[in-house]
């Protein structure tokens, strides 16, 4: 089926979100939509499934237009969407969640699962996606949660399917599995959007590129384009995707984590005897496909999460951290960067100000005995947003209504503020526009040369390879392999996937 | 990533919802008091004697019932005002100036547990409890007042303070309770104000503890000594008392605590995310107790308030319903200390121009009508930005 989208313009309030859209996909084409986050893309096709009804413009479907009242016309009329999180339910099979909401009946109205079952082998068959039927949703690993997905959409019909940042959860070899399946669905004539920020999947997959900048669709590119120009289309300047930074010097062990498991809200263990070094001046990534352990291990260094009874210890310097407060460890020279800064990280309702103050809130520069300091606040919180170069109009602009790159920049402002001992920086760059994603990773390596420990959570590739002076992998709760920076993408891969051979 | 620049900080619903309400711009405060004063003249005109009784020659005579109908609303609103603010037919200055000193007499503990309750929101925490917490500040407050001899001045001083500590125990209770075993609040506060009220009226049936002395089967107490009665401000011709005074003071330390402290400031982190407060070293648990304890004691204030600023004895009515009342009061001042102040003044009003509207012919139970639809369109935003059509903010 062809697509095309004429002149959309979606506005919230004064922001323009979409501005004069016109793209075409041919049938069995894939086409790729590139653009950092925040740049429109998910907001066009929330338009395009009928999430939001766009200001101006038209979308046709093999030159009829289209009236998109809601999701349920957009599907009806053969669009298919996949959500970067999965509209699943864990507890239903496999058949079960492909036919919810669409469930074929019998003649008294009884749920006829013999043909949901037909309908998900009829597809799984067809594309080789290898799903049984009768599976567990919770059973499942990712990458087949997401073909059952995929399934549901074709299962209703969908001859254009919306990947929204799929591969943002898949292991490396998941990732190529489902590139697979989108040449394999292209092949039969469905056309695909496949939106991403990830230049490498883009090069790999699409016939044809749109990119999108602020808003705006600035060009399109062809796959043979180098990664160079295509990063430069994105952000609209030149990129270095390298950061600069001399060989480390090692210094004293500053962090020692020695044989410590955790559990995680379901009680089960996420960190499994873990053990490793951080020393001074030096950057250890603990590198890994989300959800190995990394958010419990990161949070049970400072102090969220207990750690099992009969754990090991967490050195800093020589002081055992074990049984500390969160308090008591910040004190102690830990700063900490969460992985999700909207939930751990920030107040959204307070002032930059106020939340440069949330863990100083007990001494100087914030408080004076029991009074805030205002004077000293603002003082301090206009060198850090020179310093961080945080773009706002005021310090009294509320965080909320930052960009998530200035928001992350708050974060990062605060914790280097104090001088810390250790940073945990966990995924500092998630959710970040480029320009701000080079700026925090040069503050880290300049925190590294200026004798730091710093340990960095990251499930980004590019990120690990680019900051680290060594790479931890965590598989399942473990450290699989500590490798130097020089490692392969492929060794890492390999690691990131369990095998160790 | 919907929107793209604006909402990067999520919220779940009853969060934002929590917030818009506590949002409450001045206008839409305004035009839902407008609203609510109107549908209280419907209330008023519809069943008021005169005009029902105009009905019957409604056919002949339209005017006339429309005529009394609105004689009706207007003398309701303006003996609202005499029996509240100023009463120019009132003959001498002491009888004109009375009606405002009584609003002031009547706000004050609304304003005082008023500001219990807002503390408790702006930490994220439903204090329902302000029956409770004021029965056990009446407890200690009787005691003192009643079974000690103390001179004037200590003797009061004494007694708020030990009311103020009862109902901040009784409120800490709370905190413990669901930070220890995650009991919520809204129960346990709900349940607690069933165990104050026993307590008190148990207290005072017995003779060894706060029966008045000679007394039989009513549970009542002595009158609180006259040397721990609130004092009188403006001489004996006025019925107003100090607690007005405390009241003041109560919203000056509220907005200090608030605006201005670092204990606010965590108060407010953990009201507004707590994760973010965990994470930035912020112990949740001990802050719900104390948050919960200073809520509760300015709610105790206003048990002190009831309890000594008045010369008769005490039962246990004597806490007239202001725990819920100051909900209400809480949330129509947006837990600010300054709206508060006003919203606390206004029912206050509410309940000193009650009875001159029943004198004209209009049942005070209006006002109770208007102060509940008052709440309820300052609670539901939505609502009253489609009555009058104001733009909803989509982007921050």
């Amino acid at each position: 089926m062809k697509l095309e989208l004429r002149g959309i313009t979606k506005r919230f309030g004064a922001l323009v979100a979409n501005e004069n859209i016109n793209i075409t996909v041919e049938a069995g084409e894939i086409r790729s939509l590139l653009g950092e986050n925040g740049a429109g893309k998910s907001t066009l096709m929330n338009v395009l499934y009928g999430l939001y009804q766009a200001d101006e413009g038209q979308i046709l479907l093999d030159g009829k237009v289209q009236n998109f009242k809601g999701p349920g016309d957009a599907m009806a009329a053969g669009i298919g969407m996949v959500h970067q999180h999965f509209m699943l339910i864990p507890v239903f099979t496999v058949a079960e969640n492909v036919v919810l909401g669409n469930e074929p009946t019998n003649k008294i109205g009884a749920l006829n699962l013999d043909e949901a079952r037909k309908r998900v082998r009829e597809i799984s068959d067809r594309f080789g996606f290898n799903v049984d039927p009768d599976a567990l949703v919770a059973d499942l690993p990712v990458g087949v949660q997401q073909r059952v997905e995929i399934i549901k959409a074709l299962s209703r019909n969908a001859q254009v399917l919306v990947l929204d940042e799929p591969t943002a959860v898949l292991t490396p070899q998941e990732t190529d599995e489902l590139m697979q399946i989108m040449r394999e669905l292209a092949k039969n004539g469905t056309s695909i959007i496949f939106i991403t920020h990830k230049l490498r999947e883009v090069q790999a997959v699409a016939d044809r590129i749109t990119v999108i900048r602020l808003g705006k669709v600035v060009g399109e590119a062809k796959p043979t384009d180098s990664a160079e120009t295509l990063a430069t289309m994105m952000v609209g300047r030149e990129v270095d995707l390298q950061v600069d930074k001399d060989a480390h010097k090692d210094g004293a062990v500053v962090l020692s984590v020695d044989s410590i498991s955790v559990l995680d809200d379901r009680q089960q263990r996420a960190v499994d005897n873990v053990s490793f070094e951080v020393r001074a001046g030096e950057v250890l990534a603990i590198a890994g496909v989300q959800g190995n352990g990394q958010t419990e291990l990161a949070e049970a260094l400072l102090g969220l999460r207990p750690t099992t009874k009969g754990s090991g210890s967490i050195k800093l310097g020589d002081v055992n951290l074990i049984g500390h407060t969160v308090r008591r460890r910040l004190e102690e020279g830990i700063g900490y960067i969460p992985e999700d800064r909207k939930k751990d990280g920030l107040v959204a309702q307070f002032s930059i100000a106020e939340n440069f103050m949330l863990n100083g809130s007990y001494s100087e520069p914030f408080a004076k005995g029991l009074n805030i300091d205002f004077a000293k606040r603002s003082e301090v919180s206009a060198k850090l947003i020179e310093d961080f170069d945080i773009r706002t109009p005021s310090a009294e602009t509320l965080v909320g209504n930052l960009s998530g790159g200035n928001q992350q920049k708050v974060v990062v402002a605060r914790e280097l503020r104090r001088d810390v001992k250790l940073l945990i920086a966990a995924q500092p760059t998630r959710g970040v526009d480029v320009g701000s994603i080079e700026f925090i990773h040069e503050r880290i390596i300049a925190e590294r040369d200026d004798g730091r420990a710093i340990v960095l959570i990251s499930t980004e590739l590019d990120e690990v390879t680019a900051l680290a002076d060594r790479i931890a992998v965590m598989y399942r709760g473990r450290i699989v392999g500590v490798v130097d920076s020089s490692a392969t993408r492929e060794q890492l891969g390999k690691l990131m996937a369990g095998i160790t051979e | 990533m919907s929107n793209p620049i604006s909402k990067e900080v999520t919220e779940t619903k009853s969060e934002s919802l929590l917030r818009e309400i506590m949002s409450g711009t001045p206008l839409r405060i305004a035009l839902s008091a407008v609203l609510a004063f109107m549908v209280g003249a419907i209330f008023m005109a519809a069943f008021n004697q005169d005009v029902v009784d105009s009905y019957a020659t409604f056919g002949s005579d339209p005017m006339y019932t429309l005529q009394t109908a609105w004689d009706t609303i207007v003398n309701g609103y303006t003996s609202l005002i005499t029996g509240s603010i100023f009463n120019p037919n009132g003959g001498d200055a002491v009888s004109m100036f009375r009606p405002i000193t009584e609003t002031l007499r009547l706000g004050a503990p609304l304003i005082l547990a008023g500001l219990g309750i807002s503390l408790g929101f702006r930490v994220g925490l439903f204090n329902v409890g302000g029956t409770g917490q004021i029965l056990m500040s009446l407890l200690g407050v009787t005691w003192v007042s009643t079974r000690l001899s103390m001179p004037f001045g200590i003797h009061l001083i004494v007694a708020l303070l030990v009311g103020v500590a009862l109902a901040a125990a009784w409120g800490g209770l709370v905190g413990l309770l669901k930070a220890r075993t995650g009991a919520h609040e809204v129960i346990v506060t709900i349940m607690l104000n069933y165990v104050a009220l026993y307590l008190y009226t148990w207290f005072l049936r017995q003779p060894n503890l706060l029966l008045e002395h000679g007394g039989g089967g009513t549970p009542k107490s002595d009158p609180p000594a006259v040397t721990a009665q609130l004092p009188g401000i403006l001489g004996p011709s006025f019925n107003l008392h100090i607690g007005i005074l405390i009241a003041f003071a109560a919203v000056v330390v509220y907005w200090w605590l608030m605006e201005r402290s670092t204990i606010g400031f965590r108060f407010k982190m953990v009201g507004s995310n707590f994760h973010a407060a965990k994470a930035a070293g912020i112990n949740i648990e001990r802050t719900y107790i104390w948050a919960l304890a200073v809520s509760a004691a300015f709610v105790g204030l206003a048990g002190v308030n009831q309890g000594l600023g008045q010369s008769g004895g005490l039962t246990a009515s004597i806490n007239g319903n202001i725990g819920f009342d100051a909900i209400t009061v809480a949330l129509l001042g947006g837990s600010r200390a300054r709206g508060v102040l006003i919203a606390g003044l206004l029912f206050g009003a509410f309940k000193a121009g009650g009875p001159s509207m029943q004198l004209v012919g209009v049942s005070p139970e209006i006002l109770g009508v208007v102060q509940a639809l008052l709440v309820l369109f300052v609670a539901a935003p939505p609502l009253v930005r489609a009555i009058f059509r104001l733009p909803k903010k989509e982007v921050k």
